[in-house]
């Protein structure tokens, strides 16, 4: 942890990379790009309008050079009506009784995720370059009143089964996709699963039972407790933590 | 043993596409032809619906969703220690695997780094699940041709890499070992000497396949030139794993991006084909399992000292952010695209899973190509259903 000799210098020379592509891409397709999130040395996401999503893909291919599509796939932000659906009483009364910070039951606020958004759903896609090794994700606002936007069939055909899976999972459209139907659920199917507001059935016909055996944990190897997070809550009650070293 | 040529190769993909365009113009009615759900090249459900025109497909249509168990939906109300067990059954032939990328991305949310010793360690149960997985594809691929003794020996050998996966982690198939920060425990006494002598067998394994399959002529008349995916294709359609390399693409991510890996610290080869054929998929595979027995053999010798698990807090909590970690598993790129919001559960987990992606070609493959050739095909592609329906 305390050794900061060679790490800096290494996500220095992987963010120019990534930097002088964002550049490339900010310079050439100007207005499309909303916003964009860059973390040094891990990964690049750009967000284009919505409208731009579907020329994104032959852009990236043709003149970044990223023949590689990955996946595509959606996100709802929603936040879950549903609660986290794996609250149970007995759970928090034996953190309680651990000593452990109780988890508050907070009301989620929906969130927008790196680079931004403004709709409720938005469609997240990622294609390589093999040769320069980098990956991009792409973002982009599906539209609240229409739900579609452009295909990536054109430029990647291995795109058909992704946006055939968003569509029944999130009910997105894809314009110009060849030949969007179900591709898991079966055609009659009602509802979009992957939604927020989807419930997942069997957590509510039988609720989450919680911690069913009440023994007490055993004391974790190697594991302290975080700093600030539970003050001194597993020294005072539990046997002193074991070093797997020590035991044997 | 000379390799099909590009020219040939071309002519051949030509020819296929000229004979299917004829008959789509024709207007052939053909016959509808159920291949599935339940057929045994399929390692799960899956069920093709080929439109046939005497011998050859027209047309071919998959239709996934028998084994559909909507994970991504189930890491929403789970916390991240729990995701693990339901992702190890995701390819449950490689099931360590499977945990490795997701126990990256959210470490990667956290900030944590697991100690050398876990890395190293977790290195070495990655190649022995990709050992474990391949070598039933080595196997296998001999009783779709009508060969039934090679698969015997497969589950005869990949016994050992399996006893050593248990002996380790307590499991055999899903191991649920890996932790966010570490693993769950050390290494048990006499297991490194133990596994030497497992990789034994397996060389031995791959010999015998060598000779019994790859130097076989009618497996060779078999695969040779059927199925051929030239690379552009492949990377338009996501191929990964062994399935691009056998079409000429030197990519992987074990030498490319090994995140959290020690990859970088073994002396090891990247095999690639430059025909894309299923003789190419197969031929492909049989050396990697020899490059992982070469990987896991430097690494047992090389394991540091120290602790196999970080500091991590009792509870974990993953801090607001969005991750994408993807490592080289034994069916091929598997990602994890986790979304956190800072809480005890994901928010959004998008499992890119790669059989997903490597059937994705089928209905491009497939066209033009002989109904016994079917089953080849679908074979050397080899996808676990689980990893296609998650």
């Amino acid at each position: 942890m305390t050794d900061t000799t060679d790490a800096p210098e290494e996500a220095e020379v992987v963010d120019e990379a990534r930097t002088a592509l964002l550049e490339a891409i900010t310079d050439e397709w100007g207005d499309a790009i909303v916003d964009h999130h860059l973390i040094p040395g891990k990964d690049l996401w750009i967000r284009v309008t919505s409208e731009a999503f579907g020329d994104t893909a032959d852009y990236l291919r043709d003149r970044q050079r990223f023949r590689y599509f990955n996946w595509l796939s959606a996100v709802d932000w929603m936040p879950s009506p549903f609660g986290r659906s794996m609250d149970a009483e007995v759970d928090k009364l034996i953190s309680a009784k651990a000593g452990e910070a109780v988890e508050e039951e907070e009301a989620e606020e929906a969130g927008t995720g790196y680079a931004g958004g403004d709709t409720r759903f938005q469609v997240i896609a990622r294609v390589n370059n093999l040769t320069t090794l980098l990956g991009v994700t792409v973002k982009a606002d599906v539209p609240d009143d229409s739900l579609t936007v452009g295909t990536w069939t054109k430029a990647f055909p291995g795109s058909d089964w992704h946006e055939r899976e968003m569509f029944e999972m999130y009910g997105i459209s894809f314009a110009g996709h060849p030949g969007l139907r179900n591709l898991y659920l079966p055609g009659d199917f009602e509802g979009h699963p992957m939604r927020k507001d989807f419930p997942l059935l069997a957590r509510i016909v039988k609720p989450w039972p919680g911690i069913v055996d009440v023994e007490p944990m055993p004391p974790l190897a190697n594991s302290l407790s975080p700093d600030g997070e539970t003050p001194g809550g597993e020294s005072a009650d539990a046997p002193s933590t074991t070093n797997p070293g020590d035991s044997q | 043993m000379t390799a099909v040529s590009d020219r040939r190769q071309l002519a051949y993909i030509a020819a296929q596409a000229a004979d299917a365009r004829v008959n789509v113009e024709l207007e052939a009615e053909g016959m509808t032809l159920n291949i599935g759900p339940q057929h045994p090249a399929t390692h799960g459900t899956l069920r093709i619906v080929a439109r046939l025109d005497g011998e050859q497909v027209i047309e071919a249509d998959p239709i996934m969703g028998y084994m559909h168990r909507g994970y991504e939906k189930l890491t929403e109300v789970r916390t991240y220690p729990q995701v693990t067990t339901l992702i190890n059954r995701i390819d449950w032939l490689g099931s360590f695997a499977n945990e490795v990328p997701f126990i990256l991305a959210a470490e990667q949310l956290m900030d944590v780094e697991a100690p050398p010793r876990a890395q190293h360690i977790r290195t070495i149960l990655f190649e022995l699940a990709r050992i474990a997985n391949v070598t039933l594809f080595l196997g296998d691929m001999g009783v779709q041709l009508g060969a039934v003794t090679p698969v015997f020996y497969a589950f005869r050998d990949r016994e050992h890499v399996l006893n050593q996966i248990e002996a380790a982690t307590g499991g055999r198939f899903h191991p649920n070992f890996d932790r966010i920060g570490g693993l769950k425990d050390d290494l048990p006494a006499g297991w490194i000497e133990e596994t030497k002598k497992s990789l034994k067998e397996i060389r031995k394994f791959c010999d015998q396949m060598d000779d019994l399959i790859v130097g076989n002529e009618i497996f060779q008349a078999r695969t040779r030139g059927i199925g051929v995916i030239p690379a552009d294709v492949g990377l338009s359609y996501g191929l990964s794993g062994a399935n691009i390399r056998a079409s000429g693409v030197d990519w992987d991510l074990r030498r490319d991006n090994p995140v959290g890996l020690v990859y970088d610290k073994v002396d090891w080869k990247v095999w690639t084909h430059p025909d894309g054929d299923s003789f190419a998929r197969y031929w492909v595979r049989l050396q990697e399992v020899r490059e992982s027995c070469n990987i896991v053999e430097q690494l047992l010798d090389t394991i540091p000292s120290g602790p196999v698990m970080a500091k991590v807090p009792r509870i974990i909590k993953v801090p607001e952010g969005e991750a994408y970690i993807e490592t080289e598993n034994p069916l091929g790129v598997m990602g994890y695209y986790v979304v956190s919001k800072g809480g005890l559960n994901p928010f959004r987990v998008k499992i890119r899973s790669a059989s997903f992606s490597n059937m994705s070609i089928s209905p491009w493959l497939l066209k033009g190509a002989y109904v016994p050739d079917v089953i080849t095909i679908l074979a050397s592609l080899y996808f676990i259903l689980g990893d296609i329906d998650r």
